[in-house]
C-alpha cells in the first residue's frame, strides 16, 4: 500500500512570492511533485483555518500554506496573521489528537524557486511515509 | 472600595438601587430580566418606574447572553441618555470582547452585577426550577457545587464581575439579614452620589471566593480532563459532534459568534449535487446533514479566543452535545497560547487583530 500511495496535497500558494516562485521552479526545470495541486491566493492570510479543516476533512492528505518570507508580505504584515491562525489551528488539532503534522506552513519567496522545488518535495516525502489520511475514503465523515 | 448593605433580598435591593437612579434621573432607562406574563423571564428596557417591581436580575435563568443583547443595542450608535444594566459576570466579559470586535458600544452604560452563584440550564423552568430556588440560595450562601445548574457555571472560576460599576455580593454571602452592594468605580460612585450619607468600607476579595474559586478550578479541571479530548481523533469527534443536527442554535446563542454572515450558512458551504456524487465517489456512503464536524471545528476556529464560558451553547442544543464544556476546554488552551484573558481588559487586542514580528516559530519555516 505505501509503495503505491500517491498522496494529494493541496498547496495555497501566495500570489506575490510562493505562488512565483513555483513558476520558477518550473522555468527552472526543477522538479515539483506531481501530487501537489496548488490553489492561487492574494495573500496566505486569504487561508481561513476552515479551508484547511475542510481540506482535510474532504480527504487531503497534505495542506501546504506558503507566503512571503516575515517582513516581505506585499501587504505589509499579511503574513503575520498567517502564522496566529496557523498557531491557532494547531492548538485546536493537538487538543483532538488530529494530525497537525499533515500541514505545514513556509515562508517561500518569489526568487526561491529552488526552495519551492526543496519544500514541495520534502512534504510530499514526509506526507508519503505518514500515508493516506485517514478519512479519505471512509464513509459517514464529516 | 466604598460599600453599603440594604437590609433586603438580592432582587429587592437592586430595586432599591434602580429606583433611586430613575427618580433621580440619573439613567433614563433600566436593563434587566424581569418577569413578564404568566411568569415567564425575558431581558427587558424599562423606563417606567411601577414595572420596577417586575424585574428579576437575580433570577437563576439566562434566556440570552446579555452581552449580545446589549450588542444589538448599541452596535450602531451608543445609547443616547444613561442605562442602567443588570447582567451576570460571563455576560459583561462578552460584552467587553463584543465592543473589541466593534460590535457594541459602552457610553452611556452603567453596570450593576453580582459575584454569580450560577443559573438553570433553560428546560429547568419547565421542570419546577421555582421548586429549586430555597436549595439555590442555600448552595450560593455556601458556594457549594449545585448539581443542577448549568456545567459552565459549575465550572467557572470568573464568578466575579471585575468590570461592573456596582457589585451585589452573593456568591459566598448570606443575604437573608440584607444585600451588601460594592462601590467598584469612580463612575459607579458618580451616579450613587446620595444613596447614603454615609458609606462603609468593603472588599471584594475574601477567603471565601478564594475557597469557591478553588473548588470550581478543581471540578473544572476534573470535567476538561474527563473529555478525554486527547483521545478523539477523528472517531471521537465524530462520536461526540455524530448527533449534532446542524440547526446552528448554538451558534445563534453564541456572543461570540457575531457575524452577520455565517460562513456555514452562506452559499459558499452549500453542498451542491456535484459535491455529494463525488463524495459519494470516494467514500461510499455519506451522512446527512453532512459538514457537523467541520461546523464545530470551523466554529471553534473563529471564537476560540474570545468564548467567556457562559453555556449558552450547551444549553440551547436540543441533542444535549456537550458543547459548552468542549469549546471552554479548546479555548482555555487557545488562549493560554496567545496570552489573552477574554472580557477583562478593553485595551488588550484581540489576538487576530495584533502580531508580534517573532512569535510561533515552531509552527513555521
Amino acid at each position: 500500500m505505501a509503495n503505491n500511495f500517491k498522496p494529494n496535497i493541496i498547496g495555497f500558494l501566495c500570489n506575490w512570492c510562493s505562488y512565483a516562485a513555483a513558476d520558477l521552479a518550473g522555468s527552472s526545470k526543477l522538479e515539483v511533485p506531481a501530487t501537489l495541486t496548488t490553489i492561487r491566493v492574494m495573500c496566505s492570510s486569504r487561508v481561513d483555518p476552515v479551508h484547511i479543516i475542510s481540506a482535510y476533512l474532504q480527504g487531503a492528505d497534505g495542506v501546504l500554506i506558503a507566503g512571503c518570507h516575515p517582513g516581505d508580505c506585499h501587504y505589509q504584515t499579511g503574513n503575520y496573521y498567517t502564522r496566529r491562525r496557523f498557531a491557532l489551528l494547531h492548538k485546536i488539532m493537538e487538543t483532538f489528537k488530529l494530525d497537525p503534522e499533515r500541514f505545514r506552513l513556509s515562508w517561500i519567496s518569489a526568487s526561491e524557486g529552488k526552495r519551492f522545488s526543496e519544500v514541495t518535495k520534502e512534504f510530499a516525502e514526509h506526507i508519503e511515509k505518514l500515508g493516506p489520511n485517514p478519512l479519505k475514503n471512509k464513509p459517514f465523515i464529516e | 472600595m466604598k460599600s453599603f448593605k440594604i437590609p433586603k433580598s438580592p432582587d429587592d435591593t437592586v430595586k432599591d438601587i434602580l429606583l433611586f437612579l430613575l427618580k433621580n434621573e440619573k439613567v433614563g432607562s433600566i436593563f434587566a430580566l424581569s418577569k413578564v406574563h404568566n411568569n415567564n423571564h425575558a431581558y427587558t428596557l424599562i423606563t417606567d418606574k411601577e414595572l420596577l417591581s417586575n424585574i428579576t436580575p437575580t433570577y437563576p435563568l439566562m434566556l440570552a447572553n446579555a452581552g449580545k443583547m446589549i450588542s444589538r443595542l448599541t452596535m450602531i450608535e451608543a445609547v443616547k441618555s444613561p442605562v442602567a444594566v443588570v447582567l451576570r459576570p460571563c455576560e459583561l466579559r462578552a460584552l467587553f470582547e463584543l465592543v473589541k470586535l466593534e460590535q457594541a458600544k459602552l457610553d452611556n452604560l452603567l453596570f450593576v452585577s453580582f459575584t454569580c452563584g450560577g443559573v438553570f440550564p433553560i428546560k429547568t423552568k419547565k421542570d419546577g426550577l421555582e421548586n429549586k430556588l430555597k436549595e439555590y440560595w442555600e448552595n450560593v450562601k455556601t458556594g457549594e457545587d449545585f448539581q443542577e445548574l448549568r456545567e459552565s457555571c459549575r465550572i467557572c472560576e470568573n464568578f466575579v464581575p471585575d468590570n461592573a460599576d456596582i457589585i451585589l455580593q452573593l456568591a459566598g454571602n448570606d443575604t437573608n439579614t440584607g444585600t451588601s452592594v460594592l462601590i467598584k468605580t469612580e463612575k459607579g460612585a458618580g451616579f450613587l452620589e446620595g444613596i447614603r450619607d454615609q458609606f462603609d468600607e468593603g472588599s471584594l476579595e475574601s477567603t471565601t471566593l478564594d475557597t469557591i474559586r478553588g473548588k470550581r478550578k478543581e471540578r473544572k479541571q476534573k470535567t476538561f480532563a474527563d473529555l478525554k479530548t486527547e483521545d478523539f481523533g477523528i472517531e471521537g469527534l465524530i462520536n461526540i459532534f455524530g448527533r449534532c443536527i446542524n440547526c446552528h442554535a448554538c451558534s445563534k446563542a453564541c456572543p461570540a459568534c457575531y457575524c452577520k454572515l455565517c460562513y456555514f450558512e452562506s452559499a459558499d458551504s452549500e453542498s451542491d449535487p456535484s459535491t455529494f456524487e463525488i463524495e459519494l465517489k470516494k467514500r461510499k456512503a455519506i451522512r446527512l446533514p453532512a459538514d457537523t464536524v467541520f461546523y464545530h471545528l470551523g466554529r471553534l476556529t473563529h471564537v476560540g479566543f474570545t468564548c467567556v464560558g457562559c453555556g449558552m451553547c450547551s444549553d440551547v442544543c436540543p441533542t444535549n452535545i456537550p458543547v459548552s464544556t468542549i469549546f471552554s476546554k479548546v479555548s482555555e488552551r487557545i488562549q493560554k497560547a496567545f496570552e489573552y484573558t477574554p472580557g477583562k481588559d478593553l485595551e488588550e487586542k484581540v489576538p487576530m487583530s495584533i502580531f508580534e514580528m517573532k512569535e510561533f516559530e515552531d509552527v513555521e519555516d
